[in-house]
């Protein structure tokens, strides 16, 4: 019953659109977000039961507090970061979303805190990766990061031979870079972007 | 009686919300703003069980006189009804319980809703917001727990704008893709007093659904169709929600592209029709099947492309070009890749389309090859001379006798899909039922919300004798509001669909699928005080249906029925659609 076309011998489609083996790739997302109760876990539940790989997610107020923005990234296939931005956007709390292109500025913030046995070697460390010691005590020692993933990665693995007794990383925050627009307000004659407020501070000091 | 002007007519431009808030006397209390905000709304009818934490909402409710409250037996049935009666209706059901298990009892309903796109908004009672999170009495989560189930919820923290929040949630389950909305009223937020007058309903002005598509792809997507050889539409439930079923019937007709529907879909285009090939997917027609299998342009309308309706991706529409018309963007290319994205209203998307195609495809040819299927695979049965009793015959007989306007509601399972094949679908906002989330029990009190929403169209429902016990006690509803509506039971004695599929893919092993014993439905009915009336001959069938009919009140019909009938045709979960089984052997032959 199968006609000629775009079908292989068993009768299955043959289209390079469908057909292709996507691989996975890394996507920075931003969303601005109401600022209220519950939306993080919206967000958060949406991506575990849809199924989208998600490498982390930060989330906090801005300039206008009735609106957050989150830094979402996720490691998906082309077709599902294209999925998961549409699942995004369609919740009634998020007002807009954008996925940032390679060049966005990125920052992750790492707190280490190491044995403080060896202070001097600490330091070179922390000095080199141009960090800041935030506690220094007899025993340990407690060193704020920021920088790419690569970056804290790599002080992450010098630190360790000093013996890391705890560690905690915020995830990716990011903002596009120079005039591009990260996600904003969508109609902003009914209330003011992030942008504008921000000018008009400025223009008020 | 109940005056509904809404009932299934065609939806004006305007609606007549705005008028009623003159109507709307001060509010003194949260609760009154609550109800304020829902006669705003222009809400007729409030589905719902009362409880300890909506109490405030309901003493609000006591001295109004503009909406009418059902009191159902279950809070699930109260979902299911403001379901119907948003489906019939077009505009949301409103349901209401209280917090705890009166919630939590209403989430069956809430989860059908939103896997249907059905607008309803659903209003819990909730502990005292100084009590939230301290395990009070009846407290459970409500928001948390329906967050992946609604389009949208919100938790009600002042009385000042609780009445906004009703009509914020009654505007977003109405408008754009519809859906299920909910939100929770701590009882201390009701009970407080306030001072404001809630809005009429309106969605944030971060909210603005599609309307029309781009134009660029429009003229693209017109183009393929004129060049199409062997074109189809397939129309799905999001025709029927557009109110574009006209704009759909205009155009199939002046260019001559063969018409399927999903399920719910049902009633968008006429099956009288000549271009009608009825239903799709794995218990649609043959026909319908052996089309989308073999078309080279599929124009999809407001359809998920649901697994239960493509089968196996890989051998959906293989050769087809396909056009996807929706209003959620999140739709497009989900499940079946978009060669032609058309993002947008229904009816205004098919609008630009018509404007955009030069002339009409030269698919003729087609057509007859469409109408040659309809003659080698018709939808059929073996009628014995007199029993066992086939089900498909009563659904015909029904059929027969009935307006072509009246509704069917079903429930889940065997029964529904006949109820589904062997009706003739001329309207839409007739066919009632679950689809997505496949919840057996819908029909009763589905049938009573669709004749509330209704009251001079014919009301039946078709429902299973497993599907039927699980909302049974809906029946004290329809006769306590004397509703005129028939409740068929197609009882073979079994929960049909799993059985059929033990027979097909378990090698017959029955496991708690059959009922060594079930009640006589028509003597439960007559327990509840409605019409009871029981059939197992062919012979009887016709009589008993007027019976039925005849009698001012509902009406239960036990119909004894062939348990050995099954479904068929079948495409096997996952199958190619252009390889149904039409009968057992068939599927064994897979």
């Amino acid at each position: 019953m199968h006609p000629e076309g775009r079908r292989n011998d068993q009768g299955i489609r043959i289209d390079p659109e469908v057909e292709a083996e996507h691989p996975q790739e890394r996507a920075v997302l931003s969303a601005l977000v109401t600022h209220e109760p519950g939306v993080l876990a919206e967000v958060s539940g949406l991506f575990s039961r849809r199924q989208f790989n998600i490498e982390s997610l930060t989330v906090g107020p801005t300039v206008d507090g009735d609106l957050a923005r989150m830094t979402i990234v996720i490691e998906e296939t082309r077709p599902g970061i294209d999925q998961a931005k549409k699942q995004l956007e369609k919740r009634i709390p998020v007002i807009s979303v954008r996925e940032l292109d390679d060049d966005a500025v990125q920052r992750e913030l790492v707190i280490v805190k190491v044995n403080g046995d060896d202070p001097d070697k600490v330091n070179a460390i922390t000095e080199m990766y141009d960090g800041q010691t935030l506690d220094a005590g007899p025993r340990t020692i407690t060193i704020e990061i920021t920088g790419d993933e690569q970056k804290i990665d790599d002080a992450v693995d010098a630190y360790r031979q000093f013996g890391i007794r705890e560690l905690v990383r915020t995830g990716y925050a990011a903002l596009a870079r120079g005039e591009a627009p990260t996600a904003q307000v969508k109609q902003p004659n009914r209330a003011p972007t992030e942008a504008q407020i921000a000018t008009e501070e400025v223009s008020d000091d | 009686m109940y005056v509904s002007e809404r009932a299934s007519l065609p939806k004006e431009e305007e609606s007549d919300t705005e008028a009623a808030d003159a109507s709307v006397g001060t509010v003194e209390t949260g609760a009154q703003s609550v109800v304020a905000a829902l006669e705003n709304a222009g809400v007729d009818f409030l589905f719902g069980v009362t409880g300890g934490a909506i109490m405030p909402v309901y003493d609000a409710l006591y001295e109004n006189e503009e909406m009418t409250h059902v009191t159902m037996a279950h809070e699930q049935g109260a979902a299911h009804a403001a379901d119907a009666y948003g489906i019939v209706s077009g505009e949301p059901g409103v349901c209401m319980a209280t917090s705890g298990p009166g919630a939590t009892n209403l989430m069956t309903g809430i989860a059908d809703a939103n896997m249907d796109s059905d607008p309803i908004v659903a209003l819990t009672g909730q502990v005292p917001t100084d009590f939230v999170g301290n395990d009070a009495f009846q407290e459970t989560d409500t928001i948390g727990i329906t967050q992946p189930i609604t389009k949208y919820n919100m938790f009600s923290d002042d009385a000042d704008t609780v009445g906004d929040d009703v009509a914020t949630a009654w505007a977003l389950a109405n408008e754009g893709r519809q859906g299920p909305t909910l939100v929770d009223l701590p009882k201390d937020v009701t009970k407080n007093e306030t001072e404001v007058q809630p809005g009429g309903p309106e969605t944030p002005d971060t909210y603005s659904p599609p309307s029309e598509a781009d134009e660029k792809i429009v003229q693209e997507a017109a183009m393929a169709l004129a060049r199409a050889d062997r074109p189809v539409i397939l129309a799905g439930g999001g025709v029927i929600k557009a109110e574009a079923s006209e704009q759909l019937r205009q155009f199939a007709r002046e260019y001559g592209v063969p018409v399927i529907t999903t399920m719910p879909g049902t009633g968008a285009f006429p099956e009288d029709d000549p271009l009608s090939l009825e239903i799709a997917g794995m218990h649609g027609t043959g026909y319908a099947n052996l089309a989308v299998s073999n078309c080279d342009y599929l124009l999809g309308v407001g359809t998920r492309f649901d697994d239960r309706l493509t089968g196996d991706i890989e051998t959906f529409a293989p050769d087809a070009a396909v056009a996807h018309i929706d209003i959620d963007p999140a739709e497009i290319s989900k499940n079946i890749h978009a060669d032609y994205p058309l993002i947008g209203d229904a009816k205004r998307v098919i609008r630009q389309l018509d404007d955009a195609i030069p002339t009409a495809p030269e698919c003729a040819a087609w057509r007859e090859t469409c109408d040659s299927w309809k003659e080698e695979y018709p939808l059929d049965y073996e009628m014995p001379e007199d029993e066992p009793l086939k089900p498909q015959y009563v659904v015909e007989k029904y059929d027969d006798v009935t307006p072509a306007d009246t509704i069917v509601a079903a429930g889940v399972g065997q029964h529904q899909m006949w109820a589904w094949q062997y009706w003739t679908w001329t309207a839409p906002r007739t066919w009632v039922t679950s689809h997505g989330l496949g919840t057996m029990g819908y029909a009763v009190p589905a049938a009573i919300g669709a004749k509330l929403a209704a009251p001079e169209q014919e009301v039946v429902a078709f429902d299973g004798d497993g599907s039927f016990l699980m909302t049974a006690q809906e029946l004290t509803v329809a006769v306590r509001e004397n509703l005129d509506l028939t409740i068929v039971v197609l009882n073979n004695e079994a929960v049909g669909m799993v059985r059929q599929w033990q027979d097909g893919f378990y090698e017959g092993r029955h496991m708690a699928s059959e009922y060594p014993w079930i009640p006589e439905f028509d003597k439960l009915a007559e327990a509840f005080g409605a019409k009871g009336l029981r059939v197992v001959d062919s012979e009887n069938v016709e009589e008993t249906i007027q019976q039925a009919r005849e009698y001012d009140g509902p009406a239960v019909i036990d119909a004894i029925i062939d348990p050995s009938e099954n479904v068929y045709p079948m495409v096997p979960s996952g199958g190619d659609n252009a390889r149904f089984a039409l009968n057992e052997q068939h599927l064994e032959d897979h």
